[in-house]
């Protein structure tokens, strides 16, 4: 019995990082009909970048946060003018195909110049602490993990619902031409968004390379979870990604206690269930 | 010098292969209120789409206090001081009555209208800011757009079809409360289906079939005759 209750609670805890690489993904969508194909692969880019500060400053992956996070929002700003702009149309399959070629980019730069050598970061003691509570054993890096996601998800909400960042990125993703005959100009606030997106990024990336391995390959999978995440969850509701992020990572957790080999299946299982069910997900956006 | 504040010059509009307008000239001063009419689908939208940026145009084709603007962004139209009560009142669905009127005012041009003259102008508004603005009904939906487009502080402000879709008290009582809006030393074009509204409140006409000006002149001195032919395209 407390091994399920333990499956369970370490699916929960892994399910904030779901949520931290969903995260972007639905604000991407829900600004701009963007899919971004390369997000996964940012994410790793990310750990590589945090690995980088890491080494060469010689400080702790969090400390490294310092530069990470707007290394990974200024990447973002200017991809989306420089590039991913051009793509965004009537057509959806264009932001598609640039997006998959900037993943085979990405990919690819980083085996130049990092190899294909799994790398780590390294957390120190925080990696192996664990609290005893009511006699399960929970890590830390799991418990800080998923407190950090929370914090995010709710400052995510709060800009998207309290300030006039949050106003211009709503008024845009309801009506292009009307917001931007109110005065915002569409590629800055897309640059924003997308500066936004990356900067979650940076936290999911370096929160990830501290607890597995990675290497340059593994971008694709996290993509899958981010994107699982946000469907459960409900499109366009972040506190919704968030729950599709734990329905997620439980799914893993107890697929993997009944045989470990079912763990990334069981999560397949229960996405496509809910897609089946619920097309729209769990929690989706409701306003109109 | 001439009090010219905005002036079209030979517009042209294309959607695709499609030209909607054909060498449209204009001219608007300041202070007037002109109205364009004409049948639907003459070009009238496109006409209001071009003058706020949203259609490709050259540089020259829109003239605003005497700069050429027909190359500028939206946004950055709208920064000059023109703003749109767009057909179909097209308010932001996921944003509440006081956002949309917030949104409006993110130019940030300094004048007459705050957040509190509108609501000083449409007491109603004032009760349901937080609502979604989809809860309201037509007449008050298009209330919120007109206080929408009066945030920014426009000196033009172009009106497209308010009258659209509602029902005639509801239309009286916005015409009703058009004289406050222009009497703020705004200048406004009006599109408009109901012609005899729309020559009541302007001063001039302009008369648009298909995508080309078949008569223009003051108010007073077009007959029901010159518009019936401008406007079905009648020959003689
Ligand atoms: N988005 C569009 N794509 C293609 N054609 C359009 C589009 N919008 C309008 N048109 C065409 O342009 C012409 C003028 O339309 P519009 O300016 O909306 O007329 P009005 O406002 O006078 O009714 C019409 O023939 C219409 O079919
Ligand atoms: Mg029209």
């Amino acid at each position: 019995m407390m091994e399920w209750t333990n499956a369970i609670v370490q699916g929960v805890l892994l399910g904030g990082l779901y949520a931290l690489f969903a995260a972007g993904l639905s604000l991407i969508f829900g600004v701009m009909r963007l899919v971004n194909i390369a997000h996964g692969d940012l994410i790793v880019l990310a750990a590589y970048f945090g690995l980088t500060t890491s080494v060469m400053l010689g400080v702790h992956p969090f400390a490294a946060l310092m530069v990470v996070v707007p290394l990974m929002a200024g990447l973002g700003y200017v991809l989306q003018r420089g590039l991913l702009n051009r793509t965004l149309g009537d057509d959806i399959l264009p932001p598609l195909l640039v997006t998959f070629g900037l993943s085979v980019i990405i990919q690819n730069a980083l085996l130049e110049s990092y190899s294909s050598d799994p790398q780590k970061l390294s957390g120190g003691a925080i990696e192996t602490a664990s609290l005893q509570i009511g006699g399960l054993a929970l890590g830390v890096l799991p418990l800080l993990t998923f407190g950090i996601a929370v914090v995010v998800i709710a400052l995510l909400q709060w800009i998207f619902y309290a300030t006039s960042l949050g106003r211009g990125f709503r008024a845009v993703s309801d009506n292009q031409d009307i917001a931007q005959i109110m005065g915002f100009n569409k590629a800055h606030v897309f640059g924003l968004a997308m500066a936004l997106a990356l900067a979650v990024t940076a936290i999911a990336g370096i929160l990830l390379g501290i607890r597995t391995s990675f290497d340059p390959s593994v971008g694709g999978g996290r993509l899958i979870f981010g994107f699982e995440a946000v469907i459960i969850g409900g499109l366009g509701n972040l506190w919704g990604t968030l729950a599709g992020g734990v329905i997620l990572g439980v799914a893993q957790t107890i697929g993997a206690k009944i045989d470990p080999g079912w763990q990334l299946l069981a999560g397949h299982i229960v996405f496509l269930i809910v897609l089946a069910v619920r097309p729209n997900g769990l929690f989706p956006r409701v306003d109109h | 010098m001439p009090d010219t504040l905005l002036a079209l010059n030979g517009l042209d509009a294309h959607y695709g292969d499609f030209q909607a307008l054909f060498g449209v000239d204009m001219e608007v001063h300041a202070g007037e209120v002109i109205s364009i009419i004409g049948a639907n689908g003459a070009g009238k939208t496109t006409l209001m789409r071009s003058i706020t940026g949203l259609m490709r145009n050259t540089a020259e084709q829109i003239n605003h206090l005497g700069q050429p603007i027909g190359r500028l962004r939206a946004d950055q139209v709208a920064h000059r001081g023109i703003a749109m009560v767009p057909e179909g009142r097209q308010l932001f669905p996921s944003l509440s009555i006081e956002e949309n009127l917030l949104v409006g005012g993110k130019v940030g041009r300094t004048g007459p209208w705050s957040l509190s003259k509108v609501y000083d102008m449409f007491p109603i508004l004032a009760e349901r800011k937080g609502q979604k603005s989809m809860s309201l009904s037509g007449g008050q939906q298009q209330m919120v757009a007109i206080g929408r487009a009066l945030m920014a502080n426009p000196d033009l402000i172009l009106f497209d079809e308010i009258s659209l879709g509602l029902a005639p008290v509801v239309i009286s009582d916005i015409y009703k409360a058009l004289p406050d809006i222009i009497g703020e030393g705004m200048t406004a074009m009006l599109v408009e289906q109901d012609i005899s509204r729309a020559l009541q409140v302007s001063s001039r006409v302009y008369c648009l079939q298909e995508g080309r000006v078949s008569l223009e002149g003051r108010t007073g001195d077009v007959s029901r005759d010159d518009i019936t032919a401008a406007y079905f395209g009648v020959t003689t």
